[in-house]
């Protein structure tokens, strides 16, 4: 039986290896180069403390391959589950060669296990050489990236470390469940994308949050967290804040809320997204007067500190990054386990 | 060997909310080539699906070889199923196919299956998705036989064939019974496809068996009489009345009998096996028609 499916399965097989082996040499060949520019640049800054600019200039520089990386990693187990397992069984329906190889001497459910595991086992190798490449090619630009685009933020933690094997092998199974109920390839396929985007899109929006309490924490207001502050040239009305979705010196973490406690500790609304928070400082005489010239910023920052305004931002800290992509793989592995279960109840069953 | 190679008692099996077989029962002894006929739909897949263990019983039962048929290889081994339309893996090779019945099946007989698809002038390395209807059935019967069952089901196997591969077909399986003991059913809704294979018939319409029995003994005791006009219920007892039909002044009755007929008002004729299935065929309508004018 492990014959059979090696038989026809290694077309496919074949086909992922190559591609996978492109990817190899592409990345071998060019991540040496990438981490020695970033060290270099990290060495150059690090004396005038420039850093932040190199940063951005080093991420905008590799902002394309970085995203089309992610994206791989990011759909690598979507087809899999696309064009493996939901034809894995459907096929056979298809063409009616289940009833030529049910009636071997072999049982449907060694022969649903052996189909099933083998294939499997090549899904999760693949998306996993295809993760844990492309985690080690982007490990500078990881270490760089702008909040948005942080290790711990849900589009790139998806991408990175062991977590896209167990997307693999929920997403496969689900294609053989969705294929035994369904019996035909392409509806299989369909449905297969749609229930298994849904479960990628709800998991990071609903449970990944709440794996473990987020940190909550408050910082003072400076470069790190403010976006710009604006002071208006026409004085009179109160200067205006626009908060980043940042965490002064936890480069990486997965910002949930960032907002604005003015000095008597209670949030003040806006400060994110398109309206700024209102400040409640004088704007006609001070630092925050637009009168102050050059500069003005960095003494009304100071004065606005100084009044007792703090950033309060909840985030889960890039240390957590391993602790997650466990506890993300073992969920999928548990939905994994589930549907198998349910597989082979089907498959003695519902088909004939 | 005088025990049954298959034995369904009140046999059902549902579909969602439709019955595809209800009440069957029937009994097949061992040793012969089966053929078992019937209009579409009237329960001979699912019949045989339920006989080779692919489909579990809604209710009732079935025997076959003697045992419950269940999934285990081991009785797996002991039946071969060759399933309507011979499907086969269309990007696979004839020798992949051979291959693949050797690694699954613990009796598989490599020297006949290689034997045979040299004989009917296949290339190993053919794909089996390239091959004529005519030849994919002999890879299937081919993958059949070389399991070495002792009961070969055939559902439907020539139904798409035309009537040189149908004739190869049947000749070939044919050939296999004689070389090698072991029990046929083979289900058809065309008589003539049987007639020259099969030793026993079993006509099934509407889950329910019409008539079973020996070809050779079916035919002796079948007659069709022509004669003057003559009422159903003014033939002897021993004459068992299959069909009747009347015009005017002449009366036509297909009856079954074992005693010789010497009533001199009558043209007595032999039927053919088509003939006879058609009569049952027909008689079951009638009856069925009755039945539901007496309910009115």
């Amino acid at each position: 039986m492990i014959w059979l499916t090696w038989r026809q399965f290694r077309g496919s097989a074949a086909m992922m290896a190559a591609v996978l082996a492109v990817l190899a040499v592409v990345l071998a060949v060019t991540g040496p180069g990438l981490a020695s520019a970033y060290s270099a640049g990290i060495a150059d800054c690090s004396t005038n403390n420039t850093c932040d600019r190199f940063y951005n200039l080093f991420f905008s520089q590799y902002n394309l391959p970085f995203m089309a990386l992610t994206f791989v990693v990011l759909i690598l187990p979507a087809l899999a589950g696309l064009f493996w397992g939901a034809p894995l069984i459907t096929r056979e329906l298809e063409a009616g060669t289940h009833l030529l190889v049910w009636n071997q001497s072999i049982t449907r459910g060694r022969w649903l296990a052996v189909k099933l595991g083998l294939t499997g086992l090549i899904s999760v190798v693949a998306a996993g050489l295809g993760g844990l490449m492309v985690t080690w090619w982007s490990a500078p630009l990881d270490e760089s990236a702008s909040e948005g685009m942080a290790l711990m933020a849900p589009l790139v933690f998806s991408a990175r470390g062991i977590a896209p094997m167990g997307y693999a092998a929920f997403a496969f199974v689900l294609g053989v469940t969705v294929g035994i109920l369904v019996r035909r390839t392409l509806p299989a396929m369909a449905v297969t994308l749609a229930v298994f985007a849904a479960i990628q899109l709800a998991l990071p929006a609903m449970v990944r949050p709440h794996l473990m309490a987020p940190v909550t924490a408050t910082f003072e207001l400076g470069p790190a967290n403010v976006d710009s502050l604006n002071i208006p040239r026409e004085g009179g009305s109160a200067p205006q804040l626009f908060l980043r979705e940042a965490v002064p010196g936890k480069l990486g973490s997965w910002v949930l809320a960032s907002e604005l406690l003015d000095p008597s500790g209670r949030v003040v609304p806006g400060g994110t997204g398109g309206t700024g928070a209102v400040i409640n400082v004088s704007s006609t005489s001070g630092p925050c007067s637009p009168k102050s010239g050059a500069g003005a910023e960095d003494g009304c920052m100071g004065e606005v500190n100084r009044l007792g305004y703090r950033q309060q931002v909840t985030y889960q800290p890039l240390e957590r990054f391993w602790l997650f992509q466990w506890i993300e793989t073992g969920i999928y592995a548990l939905l994994t386990i589930g549907l198998t279960w349910l597989s082979f109840r089907w498959i003695r069953r519902r088909v004939s | 060997m005088t025990s049954s190679v298959l034995e369904a008692q009140k046999l059902g099996r549902k579909y969602g909310r439709r019955w595809a077989l209800r009440d069957c029962t029937i009994e097949i002894p061992s040793g012969h080539v089966v053929g078992l006929v019937g209009p579409n739909g009237a329960g001979k897949t699912t019949l045989l699906k339920l006989a080779s263990g692919q489909l579990e019983a809604t209710e009732g039962a079935v025997t076959v070889l003697g045992d419950r048929p269940a999934a285990t290889p081991a009785r797996l081994a002991r039946i071969g199923f060759v399933a309507q339309d011979t499907p086969v893996y269309s990007g696979l090779s004839i020798a992949d196919h051979l291959r693949l019945g050797a690694r699954l099946n613990p009796r598989w007989d490599a020297a006949m299956a290689q034997e045979r698809i040299a004989r009917l002038g296949l290339a190993p390395d053919q794909r089996a998705g390239k091959l004529s209807g005519g030849q994919r059935a002999q890879v299937a019967l081919t993958l059949g036989l070389a399991k070495r069952p002792e009961l070969l089901i055939l559902d439907e196997p020539v139904a798409a064939l035309d009537p040189l591969a149908r004739r190869e077909f049947m000749q070939g399986l044919m050939e296999a019974t004689v070389e090698h003991e072991f029990s046929v059913v083979l289900s058809s809704h065309l008589v003539s496809d049987l007639e020259r294979v099969c030793d026993f018939l079993v006509v099934l319409v509407d889950s329910r068996v019409q008539v079973a029995g020996e070809t050779d003994k079916l035919l002796a005791t079948h007659y069709r009489l022509t004669g003057p006009r003559r009422d159903t219920d003014r033939l002897p007892a021993d004459q068992q009345v299959i069909s009747a039909s009347h015009t005017d002044r002449q009366s036509t009755f297909v009856v079954r009998t074992d005693s010789p007929i010497h009533d001199p008002a009558w043209t007595v004729t032999q039927l053919n096996l088509e003939d006879l299935v058609l009569a049952y065929m027909d008689k079951h309508t009638a009856d069925r028609r009755a039945a539901l004018e007496v309910q009115r």
